[in-house]
């Protein structure tokens, strides 16, 4: 664990920090702009918008080429990609709105193609004698081998707009994800919005094609978004948890791969954030699959539980294992199904209850009161006690149950 | 989708003091007036070349079959789907230059609520528009959406996800969205669609009081039997229109024949007439 740890307090050399900060940079601006991809459900549009960088890298790689320099100027390759991932973008958008087609086979079409077209450019470049065209394939899957402060640079001032334009056009983009006919008729540029929120997101999947990679950047957009909705419920919060997410997988991740000498970075990023996403999936309070099962167990507990007593209370046996199991670990009934005085008790409240909700739906005229009952919600929470004592002088004196 | 309005092919006359006098035959104080609007989703014309009214001070309905273009015409003169052709004036100017004045309550189950947001957040994207893109909702903002809030009765439920809520709370969070945009008009699609009888109550009397305000009210509405009820004038479409007034002049057996066809059960027709000659 030692050279993990090393990695982790910047202490693996220059390359390592740069490479950990310049993730953890990518990271939180991916995390954060990836968010109102994932609220629009259009996440899968970035992929093929990433996809579509190869052809730019390629061709921006031989027009450089022919201008007479050696092909490898970072910013002239991140531009050439950028501008192939915009046609892409206007491909997809042009077929979903003029033709009959859906939006997931436009992707699917302009995926496979911009890709295609891009991995031929690559071979033809590898035939060719001029340039040093060795390294563009580490566009695939990223490469930190080679990471300039340039790069780094680059990562930082490109993600910060990124995150800066998403603080800033978060109205007009929670507006649109979430009803976006409302978004329309109140004279919103729907189209325009959903440009710039695909801009944004193709901005960070340039800048993060030298790290990550432009097949594994999704991952990067979309995972940190949907994990950070274990944890709100508000959109607002969702952009900067995603980019607490993105960052601290690219941290970490950036930091395991620095650790030994065969992980490759952009793969550990996404495992990392998988890993967070799991972890979330699984113990987040409210929306996690824990949460969910213990919810679920505690209201069974309460159905069984009055359906036991309401049984004692008619001196009808219990038949439900379950239920008998229930009310004898807490001390209501006997083994031998022989109720106890508590059970008694507790029996002739539930029964009470149960009247005194009829007497309430006799006699009360708000509907929104009684229209709460559920027969687990206790009725001291509903009607305040002045109340229930209206409903007891209706129903007479309490009666015990099972006494002879 | 937002899209381009068709430009205006008749001539609009910039007068003297700088207002824009629209065509003659477009009453200047009506709320919302439709001239030749047609949507198409093919070459199957969904609404046809129609001409609608909608005046001040009243509340309007339009009604018609399932398919027979009753949302499409709202989202239509909205610009929420693109108009083929047909202009759209709201007060008397072109819907471009009046959206502020407009309050649009879209089908409840058109979004997805299991979106990350509370009650007051869906309130507060009704002041959107106010704030722009750095203004801060709060202080008196705040104030007005949790008093929309109140006058749809949820005003303790500002906090509550909206993934809770019921059908019911659901439409009515989103008439409190409106109502923080403080409009002139109001355009409601299917507002009373599977809410509860409580819900139904609470709306239309949130109209009511819009209505006697001075506001004016347009909904698409499906519920034969309450229009008499609820609306004064009624816009009566099947593609084409088919009728327009007020719902005691309009509101016949003959017309609801023509809007409806086959599809109107001779009892519910009988039902409807009898109130006809009652009222």
């Amino acid at each position: 664990m030692t050279p993990f740890v090393e990695a982790l307090f910047l202490q693996a050399g220059y390359n390592a920090t740069l490479v950990a900060i310049g993730a953890a940079l990518l990271g939180f601006a991916a995390g954060s702009s990836g968010t109102f991809l994932f609220l629009r459900k259009r996440a899968l549009v970035s992929d093929a918008v990433a996809h579509a960088t190869l052809p730019g890298v390629g061709l921006a790689f031989i027009v450089m080429v022919s201008l007479g320099g050696d092909g490898r100027s970072l910013v002239g390759l991140l531009a050439g990609s950028a501008v192939t991932a915009w046609v892409g973008l206007l491909v997809i958008e042009w077929i979903t709105r003029r033709t009959r087609l859906a939006e997931d086979a436009a992707i699917g079409a302009v995926l496979g193609v911009f890709f295609g077209v891009g991995i031929v450019l690559l071979t033809v470049i590898q035939t060719m004698s001029a340039g040093r065209q060795a390294g563009l394939e580490s566009f695939l899957l990223g490469s930190t081998a080679g990471m300039l402060f340039q790069d780094g640079v680059v990562i930082a001032v490109g993600g910060s707009f990124a995150v800066f334009a998403t603080w800033l056009m978060r109205r007009p983009m929670t507006l649109v994800a979430f009803d976006s006919d409302y978004a329309a008729a109140t004279g919103y540029d729907v189209r325009r919005i959903d440009l710039l929120m695909m801009g944004l997101v193709m901005g960070v999947t340039v800048i993060g094609l030298k790290l990550v990679g432009l097949i594994l950047i999704v991952a990067m957009l979309i995972i940190p978004a949907v994990t950070a909705r274990f944890w709100t419920e508000r959109s607002s919060r969702v952009i900067w948890i995603a980019g607490g997410v993105g960052g601290m997988a690219g941290y970490l991740g950036a930091a395991l791969s620095a650790s030994a000498p065969a992980l490759p970075t952009g793969p550990i990023i996404v495992l990392v954030a998988a890993a967070i996403f799991v972890v979330s999936l699984l113990f987040a309070p409210v929306r996690g699959v824990l949460a969910a099962i213990l919810r679920h167990r505690r209201f069974q507990v309460q159905v069984h539980r009055r359906q036991g007593l309401l049984a004692l209370a008619a001196k009808h046996p219990i038949r439900e294992a379950y239920t008998l199991r229930l009310l004898v670990r807490e001390g209501l009934v006997r083994p031998d199904g022989v109720s106890t005085a508590a059970g008694r008790a507790q029996a002739a409240k539930v029964a009470r209850d149960e009247r005194r909700w009829d007497a309430a739906r006799e006699i009360h005229q708000d509907a929104g009161l009684t229209g709460r009952y559920d027969g687990l919600t206790p009725i001291e929470e509903v009607f305040t006690s002045d109340e229930i004592a209206e409903f007891d002088r209706l129903l007479g004196p309490p009666v015990a149950v099972g006494e002879a | 989708m937002e899209t381009q309005a068709p430009r205006s092919r008749r001539l609009t006359i910039a007068a003297e003091d700088g207002r824009v006098s629209g065509p003659e035959d477009v009453p200047s104080d009506a709320p919302l007036a439709l001239r030749g609007l047609t949507v198409s989703y093919s070459e199957k014309p969904a609404v046809f070349s129609v001409d609608a009214t909608f005046p001040a001070n009243s509340m309007s309905t339009i009604i018609g079959p399932n398919g027979a273009g009753k949302s499409t015409l709202l989202k239509a003169a909205l610009g929420v789907i693109p108009r083929l052709s047909g202009e759209v004036f709201v007060f008397g100017s072109p819907i471009e230059n009046a959206r502020n004045r407009i309050a649009y309550v879209p089908q409840r189950a058109s979004v997805d609520w299991d979106f990350p947001a509370t009650v007051m957040d869906v309130v507060q994207m009704g002041l959107y528009r106010k704030v722009g893109l750095l203004g801060r909702l709060s202080g008196q903002l705040t104030t007005r959406a949790q008093d929309c809030l109140d006058r749809v009765g949820m005003a303790d439920f500002s906090h509550r996800q909206i993934g809770q809520l019921s059908g019911g709370q659901q439409q009515r969070v989103f008439l409190a969205r409106a109502l923080a945009q403080d409009a002139d008009l109001y355009l409601l699609d299917e507002p009373f669609a599977g809410v509860d009888a409580a819900t139904e109550r609470a709306i239309i009397d949130v109209l009511k009081l819009l209505k006697s305000g001075g506001k004016a009210v347009v909904a698409v509405h499906h519920d034969l039997s309450t229009v008499r009820e609820y609306f004064d004038h009624v816009f009566m479409i099947n593609v084409r229109r088919i009728a327009e007034g007020t719902v005691n002049t309009c509101l016949t057996t003959k017309n609801l024949q023509a809007t409806y066809g086959g599809r109107l059960a001779a009892a519910h027709l009988a039902q409807l007439a009898v109130v006809e000659g009652a009222g």
